[in-house]
């Protein structure tokens, strides 16, 4: 396969924006990674991109132009923008277009994620009983993690107190206001160990990233990042995911485990040679687990991780320098794209207050979502 | 206590004085719970699944969910964990009898039948009750 580059990259500020509908938001999004290439949509020759409850992506071709570019609709749950860079970047790779865009967007109501058990397979019981939460599910998982692990709530609270931190240094980040430890841990508690504060919210936003080819690069002369690979992993059997009323008692995987191993095997590179990565932090507590199932620390080093501030902006590995889920927000179709336009802005140079010290080649990004996905993608330059 | 209550869901657990939750068996082994519904539920064997086994991680369900929630008006949180059922399977399952504070991995828990709201009940585990 040819290598493939984004080339442009853009993004609708994430947040609560009344007066606009998702779809809106992409379209935004869309624009702005257009002005950022240099490009007119008409340049573009495909597209792939979707939402999970702010409706159809095709749809965006009523407002950017019925150019008749074959448009892919994707509506693949957490991994719904990981799925839309996925195909774009096969359709350059596999010679079928120089030039693509991939595109997320999505807009939710406040509180709590609400699921619909047949959608996922499961009986009505399971949504009535009130067990059919994904808070629960990273409580429930982290509650185990800890105590195996030794890991503190401080900690926990130290993930969101950085998260907030880096989100006011980031223009497109929605809580951007710093909090301390003490009110972050005294949050009103949701689900055993995990507070208010530690949550990330559902909210609204739209990412777009155009990728080109290496002739098209060229051709333009553009400010490229390559993409150095991208895996997307379901669940493996034996797995602890999100929405399951049971699991077998042998633990088998996971998807994370899966795809992280995956990715750097087709970048040819290992955990120790990334220098920014952004992390699924549904809540602080999977940025914790996040670390050590993507290879970068041992289960249990993230105590001595978080009290030495490694994490950090400035720190040896920073780890979510927009703030993450927890200060922009998770508008799920969304949410993987904006890491990747995280890690083009650092890539580029371009991070202002939140850039990364010293040269950054390499960068990491990963989603992951029910019913137990995971996508991972690697960037260079 | 929840004798005149209405099971939740018809053929979760057995209909019998020591009630046992329901599980399908593939021929290979695996345990599947609930039973699937539809046809990746046909071909299974019926077995009864453990009344005891231990915590293996729990939580407490603080605010009111959404719905399809369907608990009681007058909310009060409850605890929910997964229980191991030794060489079976891990259930998710509502935790009663005991508090959070109380709650520690590997304790060991009995099965047992719950009121879910003032017509219907529930599956639940509890800490084992010394005879």
């Amino acid at each position: 396969m040819s290598k493939v580059y984004i080339i442009g990259a853009g993004i609708h500020p994430f947040g609560r924006t009344e007066e606009r509908s998702g779809r809106d938001q992409g379209v935004f999004a869309v624009r702005e990674a257009l002005n950022d290439a240099n490009l007119e949509w008409d340049d573009i020759q495909f597209a792939s991109g979707g939402s999970i409850a702010a409706g159809n992506a095709d749809v965006m071709i009523n407002d950017l132009g019925l150019t008749s570019l074959p448009f892919i609709n994707v509506f693949n749950g957490c991994a719904t923008g990981g799925s839309a860079l996925s195909t774009t970047q096969n359709a350059i790779a596999s010679g079928q277009c120089d030039i693509a865009m991939a595109v997320g967007f999505d807009k939710h109501p406040r509180g709590a994620f609400n699921a619909n058990p047949k959608a996922f397979g499961l009986p009505d019981w399971y949504g009535q009983t009130g067990m059919m939460l994904t808070t629960q599910f990273f409580a429930l998982k982290l509650q185990r993690y800890m105590q195996l692990h030794g890991i503190s709530r401080e900690t926990l609270g130290r993930v969101a107190e950085k998260s907030f931190r880096n989100g006011e240094r980031a223009n497109h980040a929605w809580r951007r206001t710093p909090m301390d430890l003490d009110t972050i841990l005294n949050s009103t508690m949701i689900n055993h160990p995990l507070s208010k504060f530690m949550f990330c919210a559902p909210a609204e936003g739209g990412v777009a990233l155009v990728l080109a080819s290496e002739k098209k690069v060229r051709e333009l002369g553009a400010n490229a990042v390559g993409i150095a690979s991208v895996a997307i992993r379901s669940r493996p059997p034996g797995s602890f995911e999100v929405f399951a009323p049971s699991m077998e008692v042998e633990d088998g995987g996971k998807p994370t485990i899966l795809a992280s191993k995956a990715a750097f095997e087709m970048a040819g590179i290992g955990p120790e040679d990334i220098d920014v990565a952004q992390l699924q932090d549904t809540e602080s507590g999977a940025e914790i687990m996040h670390m050590a199932e993507n290879g970068f620390c041992e289960d249990g080093d993230q105590e001595q991780w978080l009290a030495e501030g490694r994490t950090e902006i400035n720190g040896a590995l920073p780890i979510n320098t927009d703030g993450g889920c927890i200060a922009c927000g998770e508008p799920i179709g969304a949410s993987g794209l904006r890491q990747v336009y995280e890690n083009v802005t650092q890539l580029r140079g371009r991070g202002e207050a939140r850039q990364v010290r010293g040269k950054v080649k390499t960068a990491y990004s990963h989603v992951y979502g029910a019913p137990g996905l995971s996508g991972v993608a690697i960037l260079e330059v | 206590m929840t004798k005149n209550l209405q099971p939740i869901a018809s053929g979760l657990w057995s209909d019998e004085a020591q009630p046992h939750l329901l599980a399908g068996q593939s021929t290979d082994g695996r345990i599947f719970f609930p039973i699937p519904e539809g046809d990746s539920g046909k071909n299974l064997e019926v077995i009864k699944l453990s009344r005891t086994g231990t915590l293996w991680s729990f939580t407490r369900q603080d605010f009111k969910p959404k719905p399809p929630y369907d608990g009681p008006e007058e909310f009060s949180p409850f605890l929910l964990g997964y229980v191991e059922l030794p060489g079976e399977i891990i259930v998710e399952s509502y935790i009663i009898g005991t508090t959070l504070e109380e709650l520690k991995i590997g304790m060991a828990l009995e099965f047992v039948i719950t009121p879910f709201d003032e017509k219907r009940s529930t599956y639940a585990f509890r800490p084992e009750q010394t005879l």
